[in-house]
């Protein structure tokens, strides 16, 4: 299993393109993908994201668990880095 | 062949195929469903999300072309969303768990996901999509249902719906519309005004059926009646009234360009009503002298925003070129009552048609009112234009106006923008301005007669109520003698009256009209040509 932290910068925050693109990314891959804001976990679907309701500044985590999980998290964690 | 009776909103015939228009969320039902039909209505969701999905790649094709890849980008969003598992997950668990039925299981998902992002804090961001989730489940419930919601439409059809908002009727292309058949709207609503405008058949109070979908139809304007599966020997014979009333147009066709003139030599100024822009064509087609009333609120009902000073301004300024000098009198905003745009947030009333509406918002919102207004004196550079205003109940009002007027105008001034002379007039609609039309003649240039809210105030008859449509009676003496009082009290202070409302074009009227001293008739463009024949026939 793979866990890393991740601050969001977007002005609005998790929002619907990426939340979307984000899901697309994660589905290239067998691991599945859960995210986590405060109490909340949700597997990766982009209304599930959004419902998070993660802002400017708030810090998820996102656990990646599966046979492809190295190669998944790294893909992920750029994304993440790119557009949110 | 079945034959269903109604009442004519527009005269004309129209054969074609039915298009049932109607909003899907008021008609899903829950129905349980047996163990063995689980399977069965999991595969009907899946293949009408599939459906819903390839619309809206449709939308943000269309979309992409006419306005471009930021705008088009909601509905790549709407295609994503329709994508989403947890969305599907959750239907498909409904309909398993609790045996009901798909279009039940896809609305209660999207209104409990809509809820989840519209209860996020503070995010005006999260409770847009609140309102994208419900689109994107209403239009699965809606395939699933077999009705449209799509206001445009490949191939004309004959729309039937129980009733039709201002705001769907306009976004409607004008083209592919054979008619409207409806169960429940009035033959005075602006749904109707809008079908009188556009030339189109139109037939209310029948009772309507999602079942009609792509059946053949015929609307008979005339007779008052709907035909659902007409055999030949009826399509045969409204074909051919059709025919008879294409050459009618025809024979009106050779008034072109004549002189709205009594037999006498007295000149009416015969004007077209419009309701935007694309209406121009009917207007030169129909050879008006003018415009007598732009309704200036479809600029606002059109749009999810106040539209800005500068698309205002290329409205107003393309009508005034395009009708090359001739006069063009913009109403300003007359929103309110029947008429709605959701971004002014406007509470509901117990009585909106007394209520928050027309010159009252725009006296209470001076900067909306100011925004549109210094459109239309820019505009006025560019041609004939005049202004009037709506629902006018005082001579304090009229004084509040001119004052904002000589506002704009002097901050036009010190920006060095020019405007033109300006005529100013106002609507003539409430019994009130009927009175004191001898006090109100001297603060204006014209007076024009809004005779549909001047019948309804008048008589107390609400037109929107369809159980009381038979008292509505344009033709009362009282509605007469109101217009009476209006022109005399206009001529004995030298300005000039006119009629815009619905009845300025009862052709049984024209002639009484003309005789009561009424100077400007402004009607529908479709009946501007039959108005001019009997003018030229008065002595």
């Amino acid at each position: 299993m793979k866990t890393f932290d991740y601050t969001i910068t977007d002005e609005i925050g998790i929002h619907a393109r990426p939340a979307g693109l984000l899901v697309k990314e994660a589905k290239k891959f067998k691991s599945l993908v859960t995210v986590t804001l405060g109490e909340k976990t949700v597997k990766a679907s982009a209304m599930a994201l959004m419902g998070l309701g993660a802002k400017k500044g708030s810090t998820i985590t996102v656990n990646v668990n599966g046979e492809d999980e190295d190669v998944s998290a790294a893909t992920i964690e750029t994304f993440l880095k790119e557009n949110l | 062949m079945e034959k269903f009776e109604g009442k004519s909103i527009y005269n004309g015939v129209s054969i074609g195929t039915v298009l049932f228009y109607g909003k899907a969320d008021s008609n899903v039902k829950r129905r349980t469903i047996g163990e063995g039909e689980i399977e069965a209505e999991i595969e009907r969701f899946e293949a009408a999300r599939i459906k819903a999905q390839e619309q809206i790649h449709g939308l943000y094709e269309q979309a992409l072309k006419k306005v471009g890849e930021n705008e088009a980008a909601i509905f790549e969003v709407h295609e994503m969303l329709l994508d989403d598992d947890d969305f599907i997950d959750t239907i498909v668990d409904i309909i398993k768990t609790q045996k009901v039925n798909a279009e039940y299981a896809a609305a209660v998902t999207g209104d409990n996901f809509s809820k989840t992002f519209s209860s996020l804090p503070e995010s005006d961001y999260m409770h847009g999509r609140a309102a994208d989730i419900l689109d994107i489940s209403g239009r699965v419930v809606s395939v699933l249902l077999g009705v449209s919601r799509e206001p445009n439409f490949e191939y004309p059809v004959i729309v039937v719906a129980d009733d039709l908002v201002p705001s769907e009727t306009v976004q409607m292309d004008k083209e592919k519309l054979l008619g409207f058949a409806l169960q429940s709207g009035s033959t005075n609503s602006h749904t109707a005004i809008l079908a009188r405008t556009m030339n189109i058949p139109a037939i209310t109070g029948i009772r309507i059926s999602p079942a009609w979908s792509g059946r053949t139809a015929i609307i008979d304007g005339f007779g008052g009646a709907f035909y659902i599966d007409p055999d030949l020997e009826t399509i045969d014979k409204f074909k051919k009234v059709q025919e008879r009333e294409a050459e009618k147009r025809l024979l009106l066709l050779e008034l072109k360009g004549k002189d709205d003139q009594t037999k006498s030599g007295r000149k009416i100024r015969l004007y077209a009503n419009i309701a935007s822009v694309g209406d121009l064509a009917a207007v030169l087609a129909n050879d008006a002298k003018g415009i007598g009333l732009f309704r200036s609120e479809f600029l606002y009902l059109e749009s999810d925003n106040y539209p800005s000073e500068d698309a205002q301004f290329k409205a107003y300024k393309q009508v005034a070129e395009t009708m090359s000098g001739k006069k063009v009198i913009i109403r300003t905003l007359d929103i309110g009552a029947d008429k709605q745009a959701d971004y002014f947030n406007i509470p509901k009333e117990e009585n909106p048609a007394m209520g928050y509406r027309a010159i009252r918002i725009c006296l209470d919102r001076v900067d909306v009112f100011k925004t549109q207004l210094r459109a239309l004196f820019r505009a006025s550079a560019f041609g004939n234009i005049a202004v009037m205003y709506p629902m006018i109940i005082s001579v304090d009002e009229v004084r509040k106006i001119k004052l904002i007027v000589k506002e704009v105008k002097d901050e036009l001034d010190s920006h060095n923008i020019k405007y033109g002379n300006v005529e100013q007039g106002i609507m003539i609609e409430t019994p009130a301005a009927v009175i004191i039309s001898d006090l109100l003649a001297k603060e204006v240039d014209f007076f024009s007669i809004g005779t549909n809210d001047l019948t309804q105030y008048t008589l107390a008859v609400d037109r929107q109520n369809r159980k009381i449509d038979a008292l509505c009676d344009t033709h009362h003496p009282a509605v007469l003698r109101m217009i009476q009082t209006v022109v005399d009290n206009a001529h004995e202070n030298g300005i000039w009256a006119g009629i815009c409302g619905e009845l300025g074009a009862d052709l049984t009227l024209t002639t009484k009209f003309v005789e009561m001293g009424v100077d400007e008739l402004s009607v529908s463009p479709s009946f501007v040509l039959p108005i001019r024949k009997i003018i030229r026939e008065i002595e």
